[in-house]
């Protein structure tokens, strides 16, 4: 399935990117997440049970980041294997910029999931998706924004109508293999790496909510 | 006829405890101290296995055992046998890969099995699965057939460009320069959609060894017990059939399904040999999609050259035929001996040609599906002397008539090998005609137009080869078994009656059908009979149902059991009654000297065989005990007409059936409401195929219509009530003249409604629809078909 979205979340850029690197954060916000750890500046390994129509299995899974292009974007990619339950890959493009007070985080996710996922819920993936991303941000903006700020879907979470329905409802997102490129610190290039952990792991949530 | 013999619509003696929750179905069979497997699958379509962890599975609560592909080759266990070998046109034996019970080294569609995990519970098992650790490598795969034949990526490395065999049958140069003296060529493309067969019961099994007597038993769903013992006693598990025993007890549902010899029965027979404790595995609902072999998958493009007159002179057919990832037990012979063997139909064309590429691909096996290889002929020739006849002009009804077998042709030869005893096909079709109402369908067209409602008619007359097979013929087409089947019939002392059959019931009513046969030739009642099937351990051979084979080819080795037990009685009965043996008669349950008053029981004279006081003993051993194994001479041949009418919305493309009708020819009628029941049943599922029912895979291999809610099984509001009847020509080559029933509805059916969605639609542009058609496959034929109208 495609997926693009937008979200205006209603804080400064500074205190997303802190918060999109605080793991205690991310935890919170990504529905079943049990472990967060970063492996590298490029690398993050979760751990996220999920259930999605009548399939439920952990998951665990490794995300790398590629294509990084300080402050403007980069994707990043996962895969992994949910043993009985399935497998799921994917990507996910994932841009930030200011906007007056707020930022703006859009993403372009691609995944495709496999076995029971794809077998029981590849008719559930899209609006499961949807509702996700819709968590996710909702949680986030109220932990960044503090009491009544709520993330606004600038552009509702759009699944792609021509996309093939492959993807399935479960949380599927998991061990992908450990990336091995580590690009140059990014800090030096503007964007704090903090930036890029943080969107990384926003676009994982998205991609385990997907797959969740 | 008696109340119970030959003729009567004699209600189902199993239906009662099947209605009443009394069935005993293999997963309701507890073994002491049993354990339970859960196999893991792969997620995968085509992916090699770089390693596969254990050990937190193994150490998992509950566990007993995990196993791998690799245990099982260590262990010496062999892959699953092909039964049916087909030659190429070139005189190669078909690729025939190895197909391992779990996957070494490689997986090779979505479902494929990995590891079992055995365990004390079914849901420690099942937890257990999840902590088995695969690395995969994924490999592209390959799905439609094109793609496979360019060999980009191999299912198999031994099967070059996934190419599987390139059969052909018929007269390639006689063919030609029949198309080339046609006035007029008709071509189509077909496409005969991939069915998954969703029998109600899902397959289940249980492995059990005794350790006094070294003796295996498998408890399984199967169509054919003492199959499954062969071929996994001699090829994968190398058990003897004396230490082997196959159950197959209460069957709900099987269409071909549970023909063939599974992995998991292997698997589990295996495992509770090495355990030295009752194995135990039931399928999951959405297991079953993904494990169970699914049916049909045929691309075809075939022409049919005809004179000026309308008169077939000969046709030409090219088919693409998907095996799936690995050669299930008969997969071969489905789209080739059981498919262009076919494809005379009803008509007298006197020059076929038939090309089949059997491919393989990263999807579930393909294997017999409820009328195998014959559902598949009858919807291209049926589809395709649709399309002739509006493009010549011709009624759909004259052009078909034009080209019937007539009768005083029988037996007929057909240029594709078979030869067909018996038909009357004209009388058919014109007692079909007179059921459907054809005569009124202009005005009911009409008044459909009225609200704004198109309305079809569509024909099917089809023939079938069923009561599979003579072993003889079989043997040099390839088959690696002989076809008979055996029946043993058992008079007990006090004058009741066993009969063991080798043909399995899961559906078909045989305990009520076979009793019939029973109580009309021995002329006691029915409640004086059972019939036993499903045991190994029972009945001394068999071959099993499939191919509405079981009255014609079962039922008749019965006959001729009974046929021996009537004889061996008047012996008796003439011995005791101090009458010559020629002068005994049986009639009514009593053998009487005819002409007299003197008679005996049939009662007595059983009892007077068990208890020999006064008895032949120098020309007859004691006991009434006979056994029969008959091998027929011809398959049977089954036809009819079906009549379907439709109306369509098209403003929502929605099909409605209004009206089917079917008049078929199964030869003699045992029971008609079980005749009855199974065209009903055949038709629904035909509706489904034409309708509703596709199996869809994404461009990586996974199944997308894996569960009940995305592959669309008929319903009851699906299907109009049904018109059915028979007009009866009798099988020729066997004693009861029938032909069999159980297929004809789901072979007939298909093209029927098909030809009667695009007569509905042939005035608005439609040329042609493909299963299934869906309301949004018809509403966007329709708005293609009116766009360039439009635009005009």
């Amino acid at each position: 399935m495609d997926m693009t979205g937008e979200y205006r979340i209603p804080a400064p850029r500074e205190a997303v990117w802190k918060a999109l690197n605080d793991p205690d954060v991310l935890k919170q916000c990504i529905p079943g997440c049990e472990e967060l750890e970063k492996k590298s500046d490029t690398e993050f390994a979760a751990k996220v049970t999920a259930k999605v129509g009548p399939v439920k299995a952990k998951f665990g899974g490794n995300v790398k980041m590629s294509d990084l292009d300080p402050p403007n974007g980069y994707t990043i990619s996962g895969e992994g294997s949910g043993g009985a339950a399935g497998f799921a890959k994917g990507g996910a493009k994932v841009a930030l910029k200011d906007d007056g007070g707020a930022t703006v985080l859009s993403y372009t996710v691609n995944a495709t999931v496999g076995g029971k996922l794809a077998q029981i819920g590849s008719r559930l993936i899209d609006s499961t998706a949807k509702k996700m991303a819709n968590d996710f941000f909702g949680k986030f903006a109220e932990i960044v924004g503090g009491d009544g700020a709520a993330a606004a879907p600038d552009a509702p979470a759009a699944p792609s109508a021509e996309a093939p329905p492959t993807a399935g409802p479960t949380a599927a997102l998991e061990a992908g293999r450990p990336a091995a490129s580590t690009p140059e610190p990014v800090v030096k290039k503007g964007l704090p790496v903090t930036v890029w952990v943080g969107g990384v792991i926003v676009a994982l949530g998205i991609l385990m909510w997907l797959f969740a | 006829m008696t109340a119970t013999g030959i003729g009567a619509s004699v209600k189902r003696v199993e239906d009662f405890r099947f209605l009443t929750g009394r069935g005993r179905y293999t997963d309701d069979i507890e073994r002491p101290n049993q354990t339970y497997a859960w196999i893991l699958r792969s997620p995968h379509a085509h992916a090699l296995i770089t390693s596969i962890d254990t050990k937190k599975a193994a150490a998992a609560p509950g566990v007993v055992a995990v196993f791998t592909g690799a245990d099982l080759e260590a262990a010496g266990v062999g892959g699953l046998p092909c039964g049916w070998q087909v030659h190429s046109k070139d005189g190669a034996p078909m690729a025939e890969p190895p197909h391992p019970p779990l996957a070494q080294g490689k997986v090779r569609h979505v479902g494929d099995q990995v590891a079992v995990v055995v365990a004390e519970t079914r849901e420690q098992a099942r937890d257990a699965a999840e902590l088995i650790d695969v690395g995969y490598e994924a490999l592209p795969p390959v799905l439609d057939m094109e793609s496979a034949l360019a060999g980009k990526s191999l299912v198999h490395d031994g099967a070059a460009r996934n190419l599987c065999y390139d059969w052909h049958i018929g007269d390639k140069d006689a063919a030609d320069a029949a198309f080339a003296k046609a006035a007029h060529v008709t071509a189509i493309d077909i496409v005969n959609n991939r069915l998954i067969p969703n029998a109600m019961e899902p397959r289940a099994a249980i492995g059990d060894y005794d350790t006094a007597t070294g003796e295996y038993t498998l408890y399984t769903t199967s169509q054919n017990p003492h199959v499954i013992r062969l071929l996994m006693g001699a090829f994968v598990l190398h058990i003897p059939e004396h230490k082997l025993r196959v159950v197959a007890p209460d069957v709900g549902g099987g269409f071909g399904s549970k023909i063939y010899h599974y992995a998991e029965e292997a698997i589990v027979t295996w495992a509770a040999g090495k355990l030295r404790r009752p194995v135990k595995w039931t399928a999951e609902r959405s297991e079953s999609f993904v494990s169970d072999c699914h049916g049909r998958d045929h691309v075809t493009r075939a022409e049919l050259a005809m004179d000026k007159d309308g008169r077939f002179l000969g046709l030409k057919v090219s088919t693409k035929a998907n095996m799936g990832a690995y050669l299930s037990t008969f997969a071969p012979c489905v789209p080739t001996y059981l498919y262009a063997t076919l494809l005379a139909g009803v008509y007298t064309t006197p020059q076929i040609y038939c090309q089949v590429q059997a491919i393989f691909t990263n999807t579930v096996p393909v294997d017999a599906y409820r009328g195998a290889g014959r559902p598949e002929a009858t919807y291209l020739l049926e589809r395709l002397v649709d399309r002739a006849a509006r493009e010549t002009g011709l009624d759909q009804v004259d052009i078909r008539r034009r080209n019937f077998i007539p009768n005083d042709a029988f037996p007929y030869q057909t240029p594709v090998a078979l030869q067909y005893d018996s038909g009357d096909y004209g009388a058919t079709l014109d007692q079909a005609m007179g059921a459907a109402l054809v005569d009124g369908f202009a005005k009911r067209k009409a008044e459909a137009g009225k609200r704004g409602k198109r309305r079809g008619l569509g024909y099917s007359t089809y023939i079938e080869a069923c009561g599979i097979a003579p072993s003889a013929v079989v043997g040099s087409l390839g088959a690696r078994a002989g076809l008979f089947e055996s029946a043993e019939v058992r008079v007990h002392p006090t004058g009741s009656v066993t009969v063991f059959t080798g043909s399995h019931s899961h559906g078909q009513g045989h305990e009520t059908t076979f009793a019939q046969l029973v109580s009309g030739a021995l002329g006691i009642p029915m409640e004086n009979v059972d019939i036993v099937h499903g045991d190994t351990g029972k009945i001394a051979y068999g071959m099993g149902t499939y191919g509405s084979r079981s009255l014609a080819v079962g039922g008749e080795a019965i006959m001729r059991a009974l046929g021996r037990i009537t004889d061996k009685a008047k012996k008796i009965a003439a011995h005791i009654l101090e009458a010559s043996e020629s002068d005994i008669e049986l009639k009514d349950g009593q053998f009487r000297v005819a002409g007299t008053d003197r008679a005996l029981g049939f009662a007595e004279v059983a009892l007077a065989a068990y208890v020999p006081h006064k008895f032949p003993h120098e020309t007859l051993e004691p006991g009434l005990d006979e056994t029969a194994f008959y091998d027929p001479a011809n398959f049977t041949f089954p036809g009819g007409c079906h009549i379907c009418e439709v109306e369509i919305d098209p403003e929502t493309g929605e099909v409605e059936v209004v009206a089917f009708t079917a008049v078929d020819d199964v030869g003699r009628v045992i029971n008609p409401m079980i005749v009855e029941g199974q065209v009903h049943g055949g038709v629904v599922q035909g509706i489904g195929q034409a309708l509703l029912e596709s199996c869809i895979y994404d461009e990586d291999g996974q199944l997308l219509t894996g569960s009940c809610m995305d592959y669309t099984m008929p319903r009851a509001a699906n299907v109009p009530n049904f018109s059915v009847g028979t007009h009866t020509t009798l099988c020729r080559h066997n004693s009861l003249g029938v032909k069999g029933c159980g297929e004809v509805g789901a072979i007939g059916s298909p093209p029927a409604v098909i030809n009667a969605i695009v007569d509905a639609l042939w005035d608005v542009g439609v040329r042609d629809i493909s299963m299934p058609a869906t309301s949004q496959k018809v509403w966007q034929a329709i708005q293609s078909a009116r766009a360039p109208m439009a635009a005009e």
